[in-house]
């Protein structure tokens, strides 16, 4: 249906045409199977989620397959990148006991950010984790390690210790505070871990589009070509603004996945 | 299509309900990169960080111990130094007292030759003068009396009176002599 969309603003639906503006919508989100095997669709964002898997274990391979002691420019930029997330991210949150967290947080960093980059790269113009499975699926990796680290360091008891009382806090708050933890910390963190990211790049993909077609639907010979231009400029300012916003959701959930890493390896208190 | 079909289709959407199949997609996609790079590629390069790290801090660690080696090397070396100046002030000395005394002792050996010399030079002018004396009392002698003969005319026969006369002539001679210089004194 997003087809149709761009099909009717290609076949010439300008404003002075009497033509009504054909906004965006959740229809964007929707694509049409690619080929559906046994009932299931396959569609264009399970394509691009395979296509950015292999761009980053492409990228790393390239980058480490064969490290050498003095690194090439690939090797370089790939130690950075490899560096930042663990030093500055995993390491800085978690501390020393974070080093068996690397590599899954660094896969998750980079295979997050790729996802999110396809919303402007051209022909895949879509960001992946604007999908909610993507982020939802990350999530549910992240929660499971949470559940199983907490209750695996501090047993079941100390486990809902851990993750509902509070330290420092007076008996009776307790009896609003626990209920409270408990479904932030177990059902919450996971839940706003998976929407923050995603609805970031649903936001953000949408504000693209409506520009984007916006542009193109105010493009004619009057002075709607001086309204498209702003449009057309607004929308190439939002994919700049996007590029960042990419880089931070994709900090964001990795950051946010190691404090709760960090939390569950805290010392009973 | 028909606004009923488009709504219908928008309720039959959620962007909230995620979708099993992409959530599956997804993950196996997540487990791949994971996979690999876990299992292969950060180890593969850890390990060379870790070598880095090793090299750069054992470069570090190697100049230091040649710098070590090296003030050690050097400070041994002025001690040697400092030993060598020694020993050679040392050598000089002990070379100037040996100097002193082997002069010392040559001089002593030139005194003593010389004495040895002018003992030896007195002792040949004593015998000389004894052996001239002798020669001198006799020719003397026979000179005074070969002259006393000739003026008196007559022959001395008599050798002990001859020999008497003479003798007591010439220690007449020699006290005068010696009475003659005792005055000059």
């Amino acid at each position: 249906m997003g087809a149709d969309v761009q099909l009717a603003s290609e076949a010439g639906c300008h404003f002075d045409s009497g033509c009504g503006f054909p906004a965006p919508g959740l229809n964007e989100f929707d694509f049409k199977p690619i080929f559906t095997v046994g009932g299931v669709d396959f569609n264009k964002p399970m394509l691009l989620s395979i296509i950015c898997a292999l761009l980053v274990v492409g990228f790393f391979w390239a980058a480490f397959a064969k490290p050498k002691l003095l690194p090439g420019k690939l090797q370089l930029v790939g130690e950075i990148g490899y560096d930042f997330v663990k030093r500055s991210i995993v390491l800085e949150t978690i501390g020393k006991k974070g080093e068996k967290y690397v590599p899954m947080l660094v896969s998750m960093f980079f295979f997050v950010w790729i996802m999110n980059i396809m919303s402007i790269i051209p022909f895949a113009q879509f960001p992946v984790a604007s999908k909610i499975a993507f982020p939802a699926g990350l999530a549910l990796v992240v929660w499971i390690t949470y559940m199983s680290l907490t209750f695996k360091k501090h047993g079941f008891v100390g486990g809902m210790k851990n993750l509902c009382w509070p330290s420092g806090i007076p008996g009776w708050v307790m009896f609003i505070l626990v209920p409270i933890e408990f479904f932030s910390n177990i059902f919450v963190r996971p839940f706003t871990l998976a929407v923050r990211a995603f609805a970031n790049m649903f936001a953000g993909h949408l504000l693209i589009v409506v520009f984007s077609v916006a542009s193109w639907y105010l493009l004619s010979p009057t002075i709607g070509a001086l309204y498209g231009s702003v449009s057309f400029v607004v929308a190439v300012g939002l994919t700049a603004f996007e590029l960042l916003v990419q880089f931070l959701q994709a900090y964001i959930f990795v950051m946010l996945a190691s404090s709760y890493i960090a939390g569950a390896l805290e010392e009973a208190h | 299509m028909t606004p009923e079909v488009l709504l219908a289709a928008e309720e039959k959407m959620n962007p909230l309900l995620p979708a099993w199949p992409e959530v599956i997609i997804g993950l196996l996609c997540f487990f791949i990169v994971f996979g690999l790079l876990g299992k292969k590629l950060l180890p593969s390069i850890e390990k060379v960080l870790e070598e880095r790290r090793d090299a750069i801090e054992g470069g570090m660690k190697r100049a230091e111990t040649a710098q070590a080696e090296a003030q050690a090397l050097l400070e041994q070396y002025r001690a040697e130094l400092a030993e060598a100046r020694h020993e050679a002030a040392r050598i000089t000395e002990h070379a100037r007292e040996q100097g002193a005394v082997l002069i010392a002792e040559m001089r002593e050996e030139g005194q003593r030759q010389r004495e040895a010399i002018v003992a030896a030079g007195h002792a040949q002018i004593d015998a000389d003068k004894k052996q001239a004396t002798a020669a001198l009392r006799q020719d003397v002698g026979s000179l005074a009396s070969q002259l006393a003969s000739r003026i008196v005319g007559e022959s001395l026969e008599d050798h002990a009176r001859q020999s008497g006369v003479i003798d007591r002539f010439l220690d007449e001679l020699e006290s005068k002599a010696a009475a003659a210089q005792g005055a000059a004194k």
